[in-house]
């Protein structure tokens, strides 16, 4: 088509001064600081490097790893099976029913996860007899169970409160434009309303993650040795601080793991969102 | 702290050579002393929340040996070793048994008590040794980070081991039926099988110490560098044994003589 003529080529804008302000001092001296301790931190792990200490816990951290991981994996999958009941029973109309969820929220999110634990296994350890009569003693008996169980209850408590929250916050006129459409309710939830609430639900679901990998680390005290409990084992034998400091490194690049996870979660999930 | 600890250590000290204990009253120094108050009749809390046991009353004859003014604080066991090198407090005086790996962190006076570990288990068990071969297969439960639990995962290598907290959780695990066994010190589990509370077991057997595991028995540890006042332990413990303090603590406590062999 026409040519365009070079006199109408606009100029690029000059790039925006950027003056050494004191917020930007201030911003480069703290990163300067973290970098020194990030480089402090590696110089120690280099200097206090064991090769006999790494290939003698090496196997028990990894074993510590695969309890956690599976611990926290079961727990928040049953839990999100659990959660489904209880956040239709905190939206319910029926007071009774949106009663008694209440109450297991209100418990199960008041109330420390290392006492619900504790609670779940030596509490209920206590009732042998009864749970016995009951059948459910095989269950109780192993602290394994007991875990997967306290951890399971907790984060459903958690879990039905996300659900609840990105359920209520797509609009009243969603569902009536549904149903002026002759969709039914459950239609309607499947088709229209969570594809919407699990955009909302998807950082807080990464969050409860997060925070349930590095609750776990309380489970030792029911004698299930996860990748803190291995720690622990490992610094009572060398009392040697870098094995913490291994644990706290692998728990973080677990959790980078996870925001990365999510990250692209949202991008692939938001698309239609953005402009 | 940590200098004007040594200093008044070092001052005390010679002034107590100088004098001959001619003026104790000038120098009385201070030491705190770290437990776990968890390790009953050894150290525990009591329902007021008082410390009592034979640690306690040993620290506390010890302390009034060396003429020095002691405060205790209670420590989880896990963290007692580090809690001293921080210098949360001097010594520890927790049952702690003397044994290699600890002494490379921490300097030990003689020892002051050395009973054996032992085995309990349910009355109707069938367990009838403390050999591996007796224990193969069963679920023998220890306090973590203990000369027992080392003990057990060197020996017990057929059986599952579990660690515990403290004393008490393994306690409750095996009245419930959670446990087969349990590895512990003779006389903390007689302790507790005499209670109501242990009325569902009893001991199988006593185990033979072994001398890289346990060690020749429990000492005051202080922080490493630190002799002189390992040394000065060591010279009230051989006071109270020889003006007989120990072996009233002793009486109070039990009906054999702790100090062993």
């Amino acid at each position: 088509m026409s040519e365009i003529a070079p006199a109408s080529v606009v100029e690029k804008p000059p790039a925006p001064p950027r003056p050494w302000t004191g917020e930007r001092i201030a911003g480069a001296v703290l990163l300067g600081l973290w970098l020194l301790c990030g480089i402090g931190l590696v110089a120690y792990l280099v200097a206090a490097w064991k090769p006999e200490l790494f290939q003698r816990y090496l196997p028990y951290y990894l074993s510590g790893l695969g309890v956690t991981l599976t611990l926290v994996g079961l727990s928040i999958v049953f839990g999100a099976l659990l959660s489904v009941p209880i956040a239709w029973m905190r939206l319910s109309q029926n007071r009774v029913l949106g009663g008694l969820a209440y109450v297991y929220v209100y418990f199960f999110r008041g109330t420390p996860l290392i006492a619900q634990t504790f609670l779940i296994y030596y509490g209920l350890g206590s009732f042998r007899p009864e749970l016995q009569a009951l059948g459910l003693w095989t269950f109780f008996r192993e602290a394994w169970y007991c875990a997967i169980l306290a951890f399971t209850l907790n984060t459903a408590a958690y879990q039905a409160e996300i659900l609840r929250g990105a359920i209520e916050s797509v609009s009243r006129g969603q569902w009536e434009a549904a149903s002026a459409l002759g969709l039914s309710k459950l239609q309607t939830l499947w088709k229209i309303v969570l594809p919407q609430a699990m955009i909302v639900a998807l950082r807080p679901y990464g969050n409860e993650i997060i925070l349930m990998i590095k609750g776990s680390a309380i489970v030792a005290i029911i004698t299930v040795y996860d990748l803190m409990g291995e720690t622990r084992r490992a610094y009572s034998r060398t009392f040697d601080f870098q094995t913490y400091i291994w644990a706290a490194i692998i728990y973080l690049a677990i959790v980078e793991l996870l925001r990365n996870i999510v990250d692209w979660i949202e991008r692939r999930i938001t698309v239609h969102l953005k402009r | 702290m940590k200098t004007t600890t040594r200093l008044a250590l070092a001052l005390s000290a010679a002034a107590l050579v100088l004098t001959v204990g001619a003026s104790h009253a000038q120098d009385r120094m201070k030491i705190r002393i770290g437990t776990e108050g968890a390790y009953p009749p050894f150290n525990n809390l009591t329902s007021a929340g008082q410390l009592e046991g034979f640690d306690i009353d040993i620290a506390r004859a010890l302390c009034e040996e060396m003429n020095a003014e002691c405060e205790f604080i209670t420590q989880d066991w896990d963290g007692i070793i580090p809690a001293l090198q921080a210098g949360k407090f001097d010594a520890i005086i927790a049952s702690m048994s003397i044994t290699p790996e600890r002494s490379e962190q921490v300097d030990f006076s003689k020892k002051y008590y050395n009973t054996p570990p032992a085995i309990a288990a349910p009355k109707d068990t069938d367990i009838t040794g403390v050999t591996k071969e007796a224990l193969a297969g069963k679920t023998v439960g220890a306090q973590g980070a203990t000369t027992h639990f080392n003990f057990s995962e060197a020996t017990y290598t057929d059986s599952d081991i579990r660690a515990y907290p403290t004393a008490q959780e393994y306690q409750l695990d095996l009245a419930n039926g959670r446990l087969d066994a349990v590895n512990d010190d003779v006389v903390v589990l007689s302790e507790w099988l005499a209670t109501p509370d242990g009325e569902c077991c009893k001991i199988v057997g006593t185990i033979t110490p072994v001398e890289e595991i346990h060690g020749p028995g429990a000492g005051i540890a202080v922080r490493k560098g630190e002799t002189e006042l390992a040394d000065r332990f060591s010279q009230a413990i051989d006071a109270i044994r020889a003006n007989g303090k120990y072996q009233a603590i002793n009486e109070k406590y039990f009906d054999f003589d702790v100090y062993g062999g």
